[in-house]
């Protein structure tokens, strides 16, 4: 995401390495050779992981939501149903509670793709080299301070009497709004980082170019720039989306009485140890994840990444 | 691009605003860490420098401090290796499953934390039997923070293109001595951004952290957490906020340097 | 291209799915869980592990002045490591994990603890200092069942109402501060209230007292229709709540603040407010209260250090200091002799029986009514939490 080097715009190269020339020793000739062998011995170790850590356990996530806990010995009854989903559609809690907690997340997303393009233009393209690496590190360092401490210090920001009211800005006071500042706050850096890195591997020549030819800024931009940075854009967003979206923690400081997602899921996983429902519950954000993931990669965005 | 005079002006206003909107709540942090008010409200009403002292004696908060170093190193570590292999094999071949492979990387950061953390929470419990500790917090930082030296690596990888190694091929070179002398060089401060950011992401993390992490294993967030709602601690947490960004002002810059050198060396 | 791959991960989520089948039937097993009390002890196992509320289970690490583990330690060779929690929903997964040998449990989670067999019933006679344990925490719904003794009392607190005189020059005598709509309307948004389904007690409480017609007897103890009125009477005040507090920092900040200006609390949040205008009083009604229990898990793997652990936390010394910091009432008379403040004991009223009384204190709610009726189910907690969370909607 962050790769802060100069593009040398060489086009994409395709893979497929060619078989030929001499070679070393028999077990590298061995490599050479069987390109299925490097291709398993690269594989094998990230793939067995992510296997074995996430994905058996998303799975048994899934399966877990199919189960129900039985009500007197508060065990897991592992006899099939559907009765945790029949829940989900029959109260309109739930129906709410997912929106907001999805418009929320858009707004977040919104906002700081928004903030973040104009900073991370002025970063890669106008700032001289010197100011650019300042500026990275400006934009790095809030990075470290603990995100319970910039939530709390959100919570001093807009209390009554508050920073905000103090300075006569005005405080919307503790609600979904504030959860949106807040959220978009902290989320502002991994969305400004992609969208820097994939500004910075554009290159000069090709703007002059373009401008050279007579385009008008705006052209440039919307052509040339825009189509080049869909990548950096489409990784930031999904970082402040998905982050948004899972956050139960940020609404508890300052989301006044409000509810996300997230706090259902938490208090059911905890609450009469109702695991099957909570699993039900995240099914929501995981099915609004994999359709917006599956919408995004039509567009060719997610392999570009 | 040529832009005018006015645009200019207006990006680097622009730019310098939101950064100093950025800075404003750590300047808050900074000033409840000397707030006498326990409960940290707006205005102070004095300067007191007992949370600075309390935090200098706490050793809970060096321990947390220590146990979340190793999470975050051993992590990323991890994220590195794991992450290097995937872009090399994404990037340099063509597969059956390509995609979803591709997918599966973005699925852990891509996912809720609160999902990711149900799910490794049963997953380590239920179906795998083990107790939650240390290094089941090293497991699952390290399974989401794989994504982001992917990223870094594959896009270097993806601009590098192939020649050189193929001329180091050419000349005899085996795959290996072609890795270790052609396209590790390449790749280092792709996989100095992206050990950086998987760092920080580790390092920060309180949601996942909390489902998987085990008996006595604190970590500075949970820390941090566990103090804010204790009597009397919540303004030491700020005191320990404040060290910490001024401490990562180095690394960060360190990196940065690093990496520009780099670029200059090439 | 696209159809094999779509073929290629419908089988590998197959795959998966049949593995994990297979996987979960043969995981988690029921080991070794011992629910019988012990004889007599035997030897200290060198360390023990502790399930707690921040606060209880100081070592000095936080600040080196508040230290009564290190004592402990000293005395009976015994290596505590112990983990706090946030909430008792959090403590009950945790506490399942068998990881801790000693769990300091609130009465909305013993219950639960001692139906899926986590706890282990208590020799008291092995824990010398419980005799001095005041008699009305003794032997009660929310630390014994069926006459079998699952925890010993720590200390307890009421959940008091907290009010800004600048809003109620008058102080309020009755819960329908925060229940009533007309007395509601005038402070709307500035009304709060505790962040968790047992809060649901508090307003079946005020039904208890005020609406004679729904017979309700214990405000733990309600079978379906009677939760729904509970339900609906929060979900008017829902109408009127800022926020919901669950950490005491929280609503610190916001009564100080003005965020909040009437609603339930802990005697120790109001101690450490500043704010002079903010005060706090016992409603004729009387309230819900917690008492927390020390239990003993039934997958402890250091039993013994478990019973001096304790053993010494009901000792004078030792639940002075823990109980004086976390700020709630000790649990004898003569750990309040023992306590730095010589009116702490006063303060949060300890071994005062007229005002316990007016107290009900947190337990669990089951399907069994713990009022003694049998003629309907009761609701129990799972049903609480889903009422909770369509009342915060």
């Amino acid at each position: 995401m962050a790769t802060t080097d100069v593009a040398d715009a060489r086009p994409d190269q395709a893979p497929a390495p060619a078989l030929r020339g001499p070679v070393a020793r028999p077990g590298s000739r061995l490599l050479h050779r069987w390109v299925w062998l490097r291709l398993s011995l690269l594989l094998s170790a990230p793939l067995a992981w992510m296997l074995l850590v996430y994905v058996v356990a998303l799975a048994a996530l899934l399966v877990t939501s199919l189960w129900s806990v039985d009500s007197l010995s508060s065990e897991i009854d592992r006899t099939w149903t559907l009765d945790n989903f029949r829940t989900l559609l029959d109260n309109e809690v739930y129906r709410k509670v997912a929106l907001r907690t999805v418009g929320v997340a858009a707004a977040v997303t919104v906002i700081d793709v928004a903030i973040a393009l104009p900073i991370a233009f002025y970063m890669a393209k106008v700032a001289s080299p010197r100011v650019r690496r300042m500026l990275v590190v400006a934009v790095l360092t809030p990075l470290w301070a603990s995100y319970l401490v910039k939530v709390f210090a959100w919570r001093v920001v807009l209390s009554e009497g508050g920073l905000a009211e103090w300075s006569h800005l005005g405080s919307p006071g503790y609600g979904l709004t504030a959860v949106v500042i807040a959220q978009s706050y902290i989320w502002l850096p991994y969305v400004i980082l992609p969208i820097f890195a994939a500004l910075e591997r554009v290159p000069d020549s090709l703007l002059e170019a373009a401008g050279d030819l007579g385009a008008p800024s705006r052209m440039v931009v919307r052509t040339v720039v825009l189509p080049l940075l869909v990548p950096g854009i489409v990784a930031g967003a999904i970082f402040s989306f998905s982050l948004t979206m899972g956050d139960y923690i940020t609404v508890n400081i300052v989301g006044g009485a409000s509810q996300m997602l997230g706090n259902l899921i938490f208090i059911n996983a905890g609450a009469a140890n109702n695991l099957p429902l909570a699993a039900a519950i995240a099914m929501i954000p995981i099915v609004v994840m994999l359709v917006l993931l599956t919408a995004i990669r039509r567009t060719g965005a997610l392999e570009n990444m | 691009m040529t832009l005018s005079r006015t645009t200019r002006r207006l990006l680097a206003g622009l730019t310098f605003g939101v950064l100093a909107l950025i800075y404003l709540p750590l300047l808050v942090v900074v000033v409840n860490s000397v707030n006498p008010s326990q409960s940290m409200t707006w205005p102070p009403d004095g300067v007191t420098f007992e949370w600075w002292r309390r935090a200098a004696h706490s050793a809970g908060a060096r321990d947390a401090l220590v146990t979340s170093l190793q999470v975050a190193v051993i992590a990323t570590a991890l994220a590195l290796v794991l992450g290097t292999l995937l872009a090399l094999a994404l990037q340099r071949y063509s597969f059956f499953g390509k995609h979803s492979v591709n997918l599966l990387v973005i699925l852990p950061i891509a996912l809720p934390g609160v999902v990711t953390g149900i799910a490794l929470n049963n997953g380590f419990k239920g179906i795998l039997g083990i107790d939650l500790s240390l290094w089941t917090i090293v497991v699952a930082h390290a399974t989401f923070c794989i994504v982001t030296v992917f990223n870094n690596v594959q896009a270097r990888l993806r601009r590098m293109g192939t020649s050189l190694e193929e001329a180091s091929a050419d000349l005899g070179a085996g795959v290996l001595t072609t890795f270790r002398l052609v396209t590790l060089p390449q790749l280092r401060s792709a996989l100095l951004a992206g050990g950086m950011l998987a760092f920080a992401l580790s390092f920060d993390e309180i949601i996942v952290t909390t489902f998987t992490a085990g008996n006595g294993a604190t970590t500075l967030p949970i820390w941090i957490l566990n103090n804010m709602f204790r009597p009397n601690q919540a303004p030491v947490v700020n005191v320990v906020a404040v060290v910490l960004i001024v401490f990562s002002i180095i690394p960060v810059w360190l990196a940065q340097r690093l990496s520009s050198d780099v670029e200059a060396a090439r | 291209m696209k159809s094999t791959l779509r073929r290629g991960r419908v089988a590998a989520a197959c795959l998966t799915l049949l593995s994990v089948s297979v996987l979960s039937a043969c995981g988690s097993s029921d080991s070794d869980k011992k629910t019988e009390a012990v004889e007599k002890l035997g030897k200290t196992e060198g360390q023990v592990s502790i399930l707690a509320w921040p606060g209880y289970v100081e070592d000095g690490s936080n600040d080196p002045k508040v230290d009564w583990v290190s004592a402990f330690e000293k005395e009976t060779g015994c290596q505590v490591t112990s983990k706090v929690y946030g909430t008792s929903d959090e403590a009950l997964n945790l506490a399942k994990s068998g990881e801790y040998d000693v769990i300091a449990a609130s009465g909305d989670l013993s219950l639960r603890l001692i139906a899926s067999d986590e706890a282990q019933q208590i020799n008291t006679d092995l824990v010398p200092n419980y005799k001095n344990v005041y008699d009305f925490l003794k032997d009660t719904e929310w630390n014994s069942v069926d006459g079998k003794n699952y925890g010993v009392p720590h200390g307890y607190g009421a959940n008091l109402l907290m009010f800004n005189k600048k809003d109620f020059p008058e102080a309020p005598t009755s819960w329908g501060a925060v229940f009533e709509k007309d007395q509601l309307a005038k402070n709307k948004g500035k009304v709060t209230a505790y962040d968790s389904p047992i809060y649901i007690a508090d307003a079946a409480l005020y039904l208890m007292k005020t609406q004679p017609d729904l017979k309700i007897t214990n405000p733990y103890a309600l079978d379906a229709d009677q939760l729904a009125a509970a339900t609906a009477l929060l979900k008017e005040q829902r109408k009127y709540v800022g926020e919901y507090w669950s950490d005491y920092l929280k609503e610190v900040q916001a009564f100080e603040t003005g965020n909040s200006v009437v609603g339930t609390t802990w005697q120790v949040i109001k101690n450490s407010i500043e704010n002079k205008d903010v005060d706090v009083t016992l409603p004729t009604e009387g309230a819900t209260a917690w008492n927390d229990t020390w239990m003993l898990s039934s997958q402890a793997k250091n039993p013994n250090c478990a019973y001096k652990w304790m053993d010494y936390i009901l000792s004078p010394e030792a639940n002075a200091q823990a109980t004086e910091y976390f700020g709630e009432a000790p649990n004898s008379p003569q750990a309040c002799e023992k306590t730095t403040d010589p009116q702490h004991c006063a303060t949060f009223h300890a071994g005062d029986e007229d005002y316990a009384k007016q107290l009900w204190f947190w337990r669990t709610p089951i399907k069994k009514c713990l009022d003694g009726r049998t003629d309907v189910e009761c609701t129990d907690y799972a049903q609480w939490t889903q009422a909770w969370t369509e009342i915060k909607g």
